[in-house]
């Protein structure tokens, strides 16, 4: 049995042991949760220093268990460099939600259950290598999702809230679901086995038509997931409903399923069909980094900022994989990653303030740093994180993106690099003056700053692993890189059309010395970036 | 002749008429006892039918009645719900006034009916049997004789059955006087021996349009489903898991045989006509069951809807798309034995079947709360329980054949399914968090049979959604009876 099989069944099996718990052991209940998400992240940080991409491109701690085989369908992990980071972030997530879940006094068993399983649904979902299972786990960590919201969420429009985010999210993985199902007929493998696909597609490439046919399925299915412009309505005000663990994970980890399924399967797999659409998907994820943005700086709620900021950070995975250039597509990974982290963290510390029944409304805040020092200084490294600071590894992520796209999409980076540096500034120190500088708001008396260890540490893990990336970013984009490079590698061989294999050559062309770039980025990455070079 | 395959229907019937004399004997008392007898009997059957040899094909009666795969496959699926049918026939019991066991009685013989028609090889044996079925549910629909809800479910279930049985006979009549021949054998010899004309001949035609009809009755598709809902809220619920279960199974096992092996060379060309009605039936479930509030209701709509999906594994026309619909009805056969089990022990205890007075049920009882959930969570086809993977073998043979018009249908059943998510996570969210009624916050007791049922359910459910492969095997074997 694989370590991936333990790391993600531990949540499980602890949601399973809660069932039989009774729910007055609220001690216990505890207990089992922290314990079981902490075995979880210890063992995924093992396995992600452990990896070394030099080992070579294949997927490392595999387990291949036969399940339907008539179907072809089998339970199959594995790690390499695309989700290995990922994996990392969803358990550092997951324990971290958990950790924060203490303040839920309502129901506290249910909720702790619910929690466990979309855990273990995140990390099933980021560690599966079969496109059923690959779905199976989404949607297990997706309905909890919704019940969660319903019965646990705060605000007087949850019902609406949770009634929208489920017809969005329900609506975009059947779509995708489709997509998939697609996928699996017209590979003619006879397998939902991600490898047995890829290598179907080699030795005999799809047609660019029915490339073309299942593109649009993953793209927009996974798009309404990942809340890509025009369908990123629900994200803002699901999160500002949904309770803080339900929060962390969903805007940490789980949404990032949608990108990581483009990366990991509609890439290799549609080479054409990704080209066609890269110049759609470029101009779609301004919507992203521009509109949302900009609706980001006029919002009075400190929440919906951090949210519509959320959906704005996903304009820069999207610009990263339309670019189809190994520095784009490693950076676009390395933002999910750090955008994990920081959403997380953003919702946590927010959620800190509203579980103690504070309002976030802008007007009603001030001053939080004079009171509540603690939560106050994370509040601002947060901030500072999501208008992309160097030392955090937003900042590393977002550069690469921003290179990477540069010789694809000229006009659509340089507007993704104004929205990242004016717009990303513009609302997060706006609300960083708002609510924490200033006079104390009187509606914040009396309220208690995180103290000691035990409250602190799901926001200190959390910063730890942003500001570890942001300063040795080679630890993780050394893992990361080479498995795009045999992403894109896979991308050529899988392609059917000339003409599409000359502009892959193209981006391939352009990403040589972009890798040399990146390297030479890294070593002067002290160097603040300076906005005039826009 | 070889009446011995027959055996298990006999053996059945028997049990029928065996209780009818015994009841002669038994002390109003000690009834129960009579239902619990006929359970134990039919779950003997059910373990026995698994020696059966699988295999060989094997006739009966001149070709009229056949026990292949297939036939086998529904048998059990059958005997199994014949045993939680009859175990709720026992608890709901007390309700009656006068005629205890003829109830269960009248159970057995439906049972033996559906039997028979997942064997019939004929369309005159097709008849007998659905009639024996359906002419056995006027009389369960309507049993409870005081009540008008019942006599309204009963009747109403008589007009439209008999007339579909009319269209179902007049169907089968233009169809013998077009091949002259009643046995699907020799139909479909006729019908594809070279002589073209006659699978479009008109008149043929005509009569598979309605035999189609009166089947479709029987399942509940569009435009024949305005039944269902009535008859489900009116009938003891006994009855309706029945109905819901036996009687749309038994149409199942029918239309398969009919389409795919007696009119085979006329369904052919049926795909946008099966494809239509199918998208039809989803929304039309779907949507209209979102604002009920009785369960029994429901249940009704959702068993349109239910209908609906099954329909798509038909359009597909393939053997994945036939074990779809086989496995399909195995999960959703231990889904909604489990909730309607748990339903009667509610009523019994609350007097009800609105949603709403299933309120805290977590509180009155975790086992019957857990079954009823997840029953529902599996009907919403959510993983890991076993309706999820029953809608994804739905939707990928669907895709795998792509017949014409695909996408439309993948689509309502997209918007199907998340309609659905609405309304069953509703009936969760009443039984798990909403306080009880005020009055109502009694324990509820469940019997011993009953216990054991349900935590069978709940282990089935989970169960086969995890490890799906047996039933999909065994479910592929009964399939490869079809030629495509």
């Amino acid at each position: 049995m694989s370590v991936l099989t333990t790391i993600i069944s531990l949540p499980l099996i602890g949601a399973l042991a809660l069932l039989f718990i009774p729910a007055r052991q609220h001690v216990v209940v505890r207990m089992i949760s922290c314990g079981v998400t902490l075995l979880s992240f210890i063992l995924a940080s093992l396995t992600f220093f452990e990896f070394n991409a030099a080992d070579g491109s294949g997927f490392r701690n595999e387990q291949l268990t036969p399940w339907v085989e008539s179907l072809g369908i089998q339970y199959h992990v594995g790690l390499d460099g695309i989700n290995v980071g990922l994996l990392l972030m969803a358990a550092a997530v997951g324990f971290s939600a958990v950790l924060v879940a203490k303040t839920i006094q309502y129901r506290a068993k249910e909720f702790h259950i619910l929690l466990l399983v979309m855990i273990g649904g995140v990390l099933g979902a980021f560690a599966s290598l079969d496109l059923f299972f690959f779905y199976f786990f989404h949607e297990l960590a997706l309905i909890p999702t919704f019940i969660m919201i319903g019965l646990w969420g705060r605000g007087e429009n949850r019902n609406y809230v949770t009634f929208k985010v489920t017809l969005y999210l329900s609506l975009g993985a059947l779509i995708a679901l489709v997509g998939l199902i697609l996928l699996y007929v017209q590979a003619g493998a006879n397998s939902f086995d991600i490898v047995k696909i890829s290598e179907a597609v080699k030795a005999n490439p799809l047609s660019f038509q029915s490339q073309n046919l299942i593109f649009p399925f993953l793209l927009f299915g996974f798009g309404i997931l990942v809340s890509l412009w025009p369908f990123h309505t629900w994200a803002p005000m699901g999160y500002g409903a949904a309770p803080t663990a339900t929060a962390m994970v969903h805007a940490g980890a789980l949404k990032k399923f949608g990108l990581y399924g483009l990366i990991r399967i509609a890439l290799p797999v549609l080479p054409d069909a990704a080209a066609y659409w890269a110049h759609i998907i470029a101009w779609l994820c301004l919507g992203n980094l521009l509109y949302c943005g900009w609706v980001a700086m006029r919002q009075k709620n400190l929440n919906l900022v951090i949210g519509n900021s959320s959906v704005a950070h996903m304009g820069f995975v999207f610009l990263g994989i339309a670019s189809l250039s190994l520095l784009g597509v490693t950076g676009a990974i390395t933002v999910m990653i750090a955008h994990g982290f920081l959403a997380a963290l953003s919702f946590g510390l927010t959620g800190y303030l509203a579980d103690r029944g504070k309002s976030l409304e802008l007007d009603q805040m001030g001053g939080i740093l004079k009171s509540l020092p603690a939560v106050g200084s994370f509040m601002v490294l947060a901030f500072m994180a999501g208008c992309g600071l160097p030392g955090f590894a937003n900042f590393v992520g977002e550069a690469m993106v921003l290179f990477g796209s540069w010789s694809s999409f000229s006009v659509v980076t340089s507007f993704g690099v104004w929205a990242g540096l004016v717009i990303g500034a513009i609302y997060m120190l706006r609300a960083l003056r708002k609510a924490l500088h200033g006079p104390l708001n009187p509606s914040y008396d009396g309220i208690l700053d995180a103290s000691g260890f035990g409250q602190k540490l799901p926001y200190l893990i959390l910063i730890a692993f942003l500001t570890l990336f942001g300063v040795f970013p080679r630890l993780l984009t050394d893992k990361v890189q080479p498995a795009v490079e045999h992403s894109l590698e896979q991308m050529k061989e899988s392609s059917s059309l000339k003409i599409v294999l000359n502009t892959q050559k193209g981006a391939d062309h352009d990403a040589a010395p972009a890798l040399s770039h990146s390297s030479k980025f890294e070593e002067t990455k002290p160097e603040p970036y300076k906005p005039g070079q826009s | 002749m070889n009446a011995s395959l027959m055996f298990l229907e006999i053996l059945v019937a028997l049990a029928g008429l065996g209780i009818l004399i015994g009841d002669l004997w038994t002390p109003a008392t000690q009834k129960k006892k009579l239902g619990y007898g006929a359970a134990a009997f039919l779950g003997i059957l059910f373990f026995f039918s698994f020696n059966m040899e699988e295999g060989p094909v094997r006739y009966a009666f001149g070709g009229m009645y056949v026990l292949d795969n297939l036939a086998l496959f529904f048998k059990r699926v059958f005997l199994m719900s014949g045993v939680v049918v009859m175990v709720m026939a026992v608890q709901f019991a007390p309700k009656i006034r006068r005629g205890e066991s003829e109830f269960y009685a009248m159970i057995l013989f439906a049972l033996a009916g559906m039997m028979v028609a997942s064997s019939a090889f004929d369309f005159s044996l097709l008849f007998v049997s659905l009639e024996l079925i359906t002419i056995t549910f006027y009389i369960l629909a309507s049993y409870l004789r005081s009540e008008s809800t019942s006599l309204e479910a009963g009747v109403k279930y008589l007009i439209l059955g008999a007339l579909s049985s009319a269209v179902l006979v007049y169907g089968i009549a233009l169809l013998f006087g077009s091949t002259s021949a009643l046995s699907f054998i020799e139909i479909t010899e006729t019908l594809s021996q070279g002589s073209v004309t006659l699978a479009s001949n008109p008149l043929a035609i005509a009569g598979a349009i309605m035999i189609f009809a009166g089947l479709a009755f029987k399942l509940a598709v569009f435009p024949f489903q305005f039944w269902a809902p009535d008859v489900y809220q009116g009938a003891p619920t006994p009855v309706t898991a029945f109905l819901a279960v036996g009687s749309k199974f038994a149409g199942m096992a029918l239309m398969l045989r009919v389409l795919f092996q007696a009119l085979s060379s006329i369904t052919v060309n049926w795909s946008a006509f099966l494809t239509t009605l199918a998208i039809f039936t989803i929304l039309y479930g779907n949507l209209a069951a979102i604002p009920q509030k009785n369960f029994k209701r429901l249940m009704g709509y959702s068993s349109v809807a239910q209908a609906g999906y099954l329909m798509m594994g038909i359009v597909a026309m393939s053997v994945s798309g036939s074990s779809a619909i086989l496995f399909y009805l195995v999960g959703y056969a231990v889904t909604v034995l489990s909730a309607f089990l748990a339903l009667t022990i509610c009523i019994n205890a609350t007097g009800s079947s609105e949603i709403r007075s299933l309120s805290g049920l977590m509180d009155r009882s975790p086992l019957l709360a857990s079954a009823m959930a997840l029953a529902m969570i599996s009907l919403a086809g959510i993983p890991p329980l076993v309706g999820f993977f029953g809608k994804f073998m739905l939707i990928q043979s669907l895709v795998e054949s792509a017949p014409a018009g695909w996408g439309c249908l993948v689509a309502a059943a997209i918007i199907g399914v998340v309609a659905s998510m609405y309304y069953y996570l509703a009936v969760v969210r009443t039984i798990i968090w909403d306080k009880p009624l005020s009055g109502g916050d009694a324990k509820i007791d469940v019997a011993m049979p009953c216990q054991v049922l349900l935590y069978a359910g709940i282990i089935a459910m989970v169960y086969l959604g995890l490890f799906p492969n047996d039933i999909v095997q065994a479910a592929q074997n009964a399939a490869s009876v079809f030629k495509f």
